[in-house]
């Protein structure tokens, strides 16, 4: 930390409900050196400039997936994000697009959480398994098939940057699709058809219109839009199969 | 309802405009504005169908039409709408079918959309060279 030390111009999104009709730029010179992440900055902001200022964070790794904020306006994780990019030029903070604004950069999380509980987020087994009989076998193969929609965070950056959820909250959205996408895929997981019941409907798959820059945004390379996009097929021929079978014949 | 609870007022921001806020939505916007002028060339495509069917003379006029200046200026746009449309559309299309495997290796998502591409060039190639060698 004992490098050269530069200064940056921050501005952050505020809003205190308890004061704030609506919310205002508000802008920092910050101290940084060259190792500094934005989550960093806004950290000194809070203990050395102004001890007011509200944000979310906690593992500073990109595991935990809390620090998620617009930074000259993409969905970015702060702590994955560096100041030295920016500098010269200013740099603006706002909260999560699409989402109602808490408190400064806090977003309301709450229709996220409701939604992610609502796919149920677990393996519901095939056969259930006393003890005796041992663990669920996969093959590496078969874990290929969800492995890297398994890696979502929960970070939101991808509903951020989807258009569809900011204009109709409706929708389901890309991270949790991705999620339902993973279990369904778990070759040790018989929750499909109670999952599509929502995956078949507007809010879920076919409320997405493929613009993609969930996939874009996403730290983890989840690539939700290939996870929502790719059941659009599965979830067309069931539509058409109530046609040929009797209803619930043909999954 | 706690005290704190009432506290809360949640502030809900606009989306007007919400497409100008970042290149990559524009893109998408102009991706899915070609689709209207895909639709309207069918449309003259369709006339000329509905004109061939009403004898020779009719089938001429329709053919006259489209060599008229505008009519070429306005091949033209298409051509350049169509190309981008066929490009946005492939760009799109490794999100839309579930990971390929090629002797337990991932297919890399750009060699779909890039297989995509070739084999819409190559089809449209055939397709010209057709057309020329019928032509008199």
């Amino acid at each position: 930390m004992a490098e050269s030390t530069r200064t940056i111009e921050i501005e952050v999104l505020r809003y205190r409900p308890e004061q704030d009709t609506e919310p205002f730029y508000q802008t920092y010179s910050v101290p940084f050196t060259d190792d500094m992440s934005v989550l960093q900055g806004l950290q000194t902001i809070k203990d050395d400039l102004d001890g007011t200022l509200s944000f979310r964070w906690s593992c500073r790794m990109a595991i935990c997936g809390s620090c998620g904020m617009m930074i000259d306006g993409k969905p970015k994780l702060a702590c994955r994000t560096f100041l030295r990019h920016y500098h010269p030029k200013k740099l603006r903070i706002g909260p999560l697009e699409h989402f109602p604004i808490e408190r400064d950069l806090v977003v309301v999380v709450e229709d996220f959480i409701k939604k992610l509980e609502g796919i149920k987020p677990y393996i519901i087994p095939k056969e259930p398994r006393t003890l005796e009989e041992g663990e669920y076998l996969q093959t590496p193969a078969q874990l290929e098939k969800f492995r890297q929609f398994s890696t979502c965070i929960n970070c939101m950056l991808c509903y951020s940057a989807c258009p569809q959820y900011g204009l109709d909250s409706k929708f389901t959205g890309p991270g949790i699709l991705a999620l339902m996408h993973r279990y369904n895929a778990d070759s040790r997981d018989g929750g499909q058809a109670e999952r599509m019941e929502l995956g078949h409907s507007e809010e879920g798959v076919w409320g997405c219109t493929a613009v993609a820059y969930c996939s874009e945004v996403c730290p983890k390379g989840v690539d939700p839009a290939n996870a929502i996009n790719q059941n659009k097929m599965g979830s067309a021929i069931d539509y058409f199969l109530r046609f040929v079978a009797p209803r619930g014949a043909g999954k | 309802m706690s005290a704190q609870m009432d506290k809360r007022r949640p502030y809900v921001r606009s989306m007007a405009g919400w497409w100008t806020r970042d290149p990559y939505y524009i893109r998408y916007m102009a991706m899915e504005a070609t689709s209207v002028l895909v639709a309207v060339y069918a449309v003259i495509l369709l006339v000329g169908l509905a004109r061939l069917s009403q004898g020779e003379a009719a089938y001429n006029g329709w053919l006259d039409a489209l060599k008229s200046p505008l009519s070429v200026g306005f091949h033209v746009l298409i051509l350049l709408v169509f190309a981008y449309h066929t490009w946005s559309w492939f760009k799109i299309m490794p999100k839309t079918m579930p990971t390929i495997y090629l002797g337990g290796t991932k297919l890399p998502q750009p060699a779909i959309t890039w297989t995509g591409v070739v084999v819409a060039v190559v089809l449209n190639l055939l397709v010209l060279a057709i057309l020329m060698g019928v032509k008199p």
